[in-house]
């Protein structure tokens, strides 16, 4: 890639910091080139925000359905997996499952619900009514 | 307290904290690209059945950590590395570290790394930034990706040095074991060794998951991706590759150019006519790579879509494994 051809599409994080690139000088030498971004990762990041935008809607109205409990909401809202959460909580992963169901979430102690809140950086309240504001 | 240290931004955070913490002893020689050079930093892997965020899990480099090993023993320099098993032994060693004058190198998780922007922060565990002091609550950071030094404070730091999930960093530490200067002897040496090491690596694994095997692996994956896994799925796949190709840290064409760019470097101290010729090889894989991109980025855009869309696409990688193989081969058989 040429030194001129290093592209300047400007994304979220151009807005933040430059990029460092490699690209070959008028005598073919390796020079460092700042970039703004590159329009071809700027959609292929917002494909992926699609999608998980997707899951965290899907999953907010299951809940809302009363067909699973807020963990369902704030694990897509945190792209966390079981296995992720179990990490984060020191649950196993059979006790978060069961968590996952509203009537055993419901009669859960507020020190487990701490925990969840904690890994999902949420206040316990914000954790039950899936009320979160965030920047 | 505040360390002599000075910020450099690179394009890839391993390499460009490397390349920072030798910077001292090795007045500045041991440039980003020598870093990824020396340390092999050049990989490619399809790693068959797991997935990651609901997509393929590859990666166009070696595994975190490997790079600022492999660089300072190929340049005879001892690693110290530690793991911690708890949060405040992690911070006490951290802050003795920073005492006796030190910087040190930190792994963590870029999830909860609060200055980044929310769209970049996934459950990534394999970054890499250099803590060199402590203002108040605040610990001086340089993160290599960033323009200029930043801070956070230490629940920010506890919170990403302790990150959970794949590659949890476990808060570790990492800095070079002494401070003695480096010869120009050292860095040839360790040139002969890191291309060795990385040519094995792309063109010597078994198996059809890595190095160039697993370049052609995924072309072939990819033709068969819109039949499999419908137009949408195939795209989000396709949306999946070129982030890790593309994404913050690889200095465009998948880390592609900087190993060009090493191999230039490589040439200063080592005059070869192959290490320049492999060197415009790489340039054009890169070059590749980022058009492959572009005909994928057509795909998830909805644009194109056909199969013969994706036979083109597939077509590309089977070209670029062709490339580096050849490059590969050539950078194996020179006689030092």
């Amino acid at each position: 890639m040429k030194k001129e051809n290093v592209p300047q599409d400007l994304s979220s994080l151009g807005k933040i910091t430059k990029e460092v690139c490699y690209a070959t000088d008028s005598d073919g030498k390796y020079v460092t080139q700042l970039s703004d971004g590159w329009d071809v990762k700027i959609t292929a990041l917002d494909v992926a925000w699609q999608e998980i935008d997707g899951r965290i809607a899907g999953a907010k109205q299951k809940v809302l359905n009363n067909e699973a409990s807020p963990l369902l909401f704030f694990m897509e809202l945190r792209l966390m997996d079981l296995s992720i959460l179990a990490d984060y909580t020191g649950f196993w992963k059979w006790q978060i499952k069961r968590h996952l169901k509203p009537d055993v979430f419901n009669k859960l102690s507020e020190k487990d619900l701490k925990k969840y809140a904690e890994a999902f950086n949420v206040k316990v309240d914000e954790l039950k009514s899936m009320d979160v504001h965030e920047d | 307290m505040k360390i002599d240290f000075e910020h450099g931004q690179a394009a890839h955070c391993e390499s460009g904290v490397t390349s920072n913490l030798l910077k001292k002893i090795s007045n500045g020689k041991i440039t980003e690209p020598l870093a990824f050079g020396i340390g092999a930093g050049l990989f490619y892997v399809y790693v068959p059945l797991i997935k990651i965020n609901n997509g393929p899990a590859i990666a166009f480099r070696s595994m975190p950590g490997f790079i600022f090993n492999r660089t300072c023993k190929s340049l005879g320099i001892p690693v110290i590395q530690k793991k911690f098993s708890s949060k405040e032994k992690a911070e006490a060693a951290l802050m003795e570290s920073l005492e006796a004058g030190q910087p040190v190198g930190a792994q963590v998780g870029v999830y909860y790394l609060s200055y980044f922007p929310k769209e970049y922060r996934f459950h990534f565990n394999a970054h890499n930034l250099i803590v060199f002091g402590k203002e108040g609550d605040n610990y001086l950071i340089s993160d290599p990706i960033m323009e200029h030094a930043t801070t956070l404070t230490s629940y920010e730091l506890e919170r990403v040095r302790f990150a959970k999930g794949a590659l949890a960093p476990k808060g570790q530490l990492y800095y070079p074991g002494n401070q003695k200067e480096i010869t120009d002897d050292q860095i040839r040496s360790a040139i002969k060794s890191g291309i060795k090491k990385n040519a094995f690596n792309m063109i010597s694994i078994p198996g059809p998951f890595a190095g160039v095997n697993g370049i052609r692996y995924t072309g072939n994956k990819i033709k068969r991706w819109r039949d499999k896994l419908g137009l949408k799925t195939a795209g989000l796949y396709l949306a999946q590759l070129v982030r890790m190709q593309e994404e913050i840290g690889t200095g465009g064409g998948g880390f592609r150019y900087i190993y060009a760019a090493f191999l230039q470097q490589a040439n200063d101290y080592l005059p070869n006519p192959t290490l320049l010729q492999a060197s415009e090889m790489f340039t054009q894989a890169g070059d590749m790579w980022r058009t492959a991109a572009v005909q994928a980025a057509g795909i998830y855009k909805g644009r194109i879509g056909s199969q013969e869309d994706f036979d083109v696409m597939g077509n590309y990688l089977l070209e670029i494994a062709e490339i580096e193989k050849k490059a590969f081969t050539l950078l194996k058989n020179i006689k030092w």
